[in-house]
């Protein structure tokens, strides 16, 4: 993946200079190891800032948006599967169009989670490097070599759709799809559970949670001018860290993204107190699937499942 | 804990269900008082917001009621409402309210008997289940 970047850097470089478009959207490196951060790069000499590793979970589609109400100039975006299927999802829910971005494609290999690096390792990380499929992590005189397979992002262990959707320009071929990978089989386990065993559960999941709002503002998806949580009168969701409270934001946080949804895994990657919140995201996908075939950002043409019906599904 | 009674807030639909509940009124028709209707404009106006609202506030069900499929007065509302409930009631169970403090059914205003008979049924279910307390906001 790491060999990636030069090719970026020159489709970036070019697109700026022709002035085909006013903004490349990517990474670059962020001020501690494995934390890469969004950059706008507006001009070529921005360009050299760009980097592109195993630690680019961020999904960028959440910029197309969020800082965005109604951007008008010409957008170059790098894109990963994921990032590749929220686009989608903007565009056919009109929060974007087309032709008013210049998509950069990367084919994934799946990003690494630093939480994973960092409790292996034990010690004050230093620096991140990458070859290949290893991640080679050094301290202060020590050095430990890992698998990246060992620390990938769990929605990436398991993702299918690696390769970009929609792109104009692709950085490299395509990768190979990961194949017999069963999505659900954590949902399935929780599925299972008699109610108030999931009750629990979910209480002792989300008893972390410091309403931070991290997954939120993480997430593509959520883009209302006025999120749910804000909403005064009527008061929809108490304010507090009550665990009911935080029950009902985690709820309806979840609903929201129900059938669009494309377990990017911005929303985990961002918990600050490492609650899984994918874990009721995972649930209404699933459930879209079984009900509906749908699998969201795969299509322009199609729309999602909770904005068409069919006559005769049955109640 | 025996003279528990359920509260159930029940939305209904303007033109049918609200329409039936009108009638089996009329019609003096015996149904259980645990009720507590909401008239909606439509199914679809449904969100899930009031639904946790309800349980937020003490109720012990839901129960939404709409016009038959075909039948909306806004031609297309009830379709999605249905697809949306769907994926509520399961998401829902996932998140431990169990699926029978959530009703949903298709009553038109001709059907008054019909929506004495559900109402009956609601309540019967959810006083099995027992009183909620998984969303409830201790005030």
């Amino acid at each position: 993946m790491i060999e990636y970047i030069n090719k970026i850097k020159e489709i970036s470089e070019r697109l700026l200079k022709e002035g085909i478009v006013d903004i490349i959207i990517g990474f670059r490196k962020g001020t501690m190891p494995m934390m890469n951060e969004p950059c706008f790069a507006k001009s070529p000499e921005d360009i050299k800032n760009l980097v592109w590793d195993s630690n680019c979970g961020i999904n960028l589609a959440n910029y197309l948006t969020n800082y965005s109400a109604d951007r008008k100039e010409k957008i170059g975006i790098i894109a990963k599967g994921c990032d590749s299927r929220n686009i989608v999802n903007h565009i056919i829910e009109n929060k974007i169009k087309r032709d008013q971005l210049f998509i950069i494609g990367v084919p994934c290999k799946g990003m690494v989670d630093r939480r994973k690096i960092v409790s292996i390792f034990e010690r004050e990380i230093k620096e991140v490097t990458e070859e290949k499929n290893k991640i080679i992590v050094k301290s202060d005189g020590f050095e430990k070599i890992l698998k990246k397979a060992e620390v990938l992002q769990e929605n990436c262990a398991i993702c299918i759709h690696r390769n970009p959707v929609v792109y104009d320009e692709l950085v490299a071929d395509l990768v190979e799809e990961q194949k017999d990978v069963d999505r659900y089989e954590d949902v399935r386990r929780i599925e299972a559970m008699p109610v108030e065993k999931k009750y629990k559960l979910f209480d002792d999941l989300l008893s972390a949670c410091i309403r931070c709002y991290a997954c939120r503002n993480a997430c593509p998806l959520c883009y209302c001018p006025t999120c749910f949580v804000d909403e005064s009168r009527p008061q929809w969701v108490g304010k507090s860290i009550n665990p009911v409270d935080i029950r009902t934001f985690h709820f309806l946080r979840a609903f929201h993204c129900a059938g669009r949804c494309t377990d990017c895994g911005a929303c985990e990657s961002a918990c600050p107190m490492d609650i899984k919140v994918r874990t009721f995201t995972k649930k209404l996908e699933k459930d879209c699937f079984e009900l509906y075939g749908w699998e969201a950002g795969m299509s322009l043409d199609e729309r999602p499942p909770l904005d068409t019906y069919k006559f005769d599904y049955p109640d | 804990m025996s003279d528990w009674e359920p509260k159930i807030v029940t939305f209904l639909c303007n033109w049918c269900s609200y329409g039936a509940a009108d009638l089996a009124g009329i019609s003096r028709m015996q149904y259980p008082p645990n009720i507590r209707v909401i008239r909606i404009p439509c199914t679809g106006r449904m969100s899930p917001k009031f639904i946790l609202t309800a349980f937020r506030q003490g109720a012990d069900g839901v129960w939404v009621s709409g016009c038959h499929p075909g039948d909306c007065h806004y031609i297309e509302g009830n379709y999605y409402a249905r697809r949306k409930f769907a994926l509520f009631k399961r998401f829902a169970e996932h998140m431990g309210i169990e699926p029978d403090r959530l009703h949903f059914s298709w009553i038109s205003s001709a059907e008054g008997t019909r929506f004495a008979e559900v109402a009956n049924e609601v309540v019967r279910a959810v006083k099995k289940t027992g009183p909620a307390s998984g969303y409830l906001k201790a005030a």
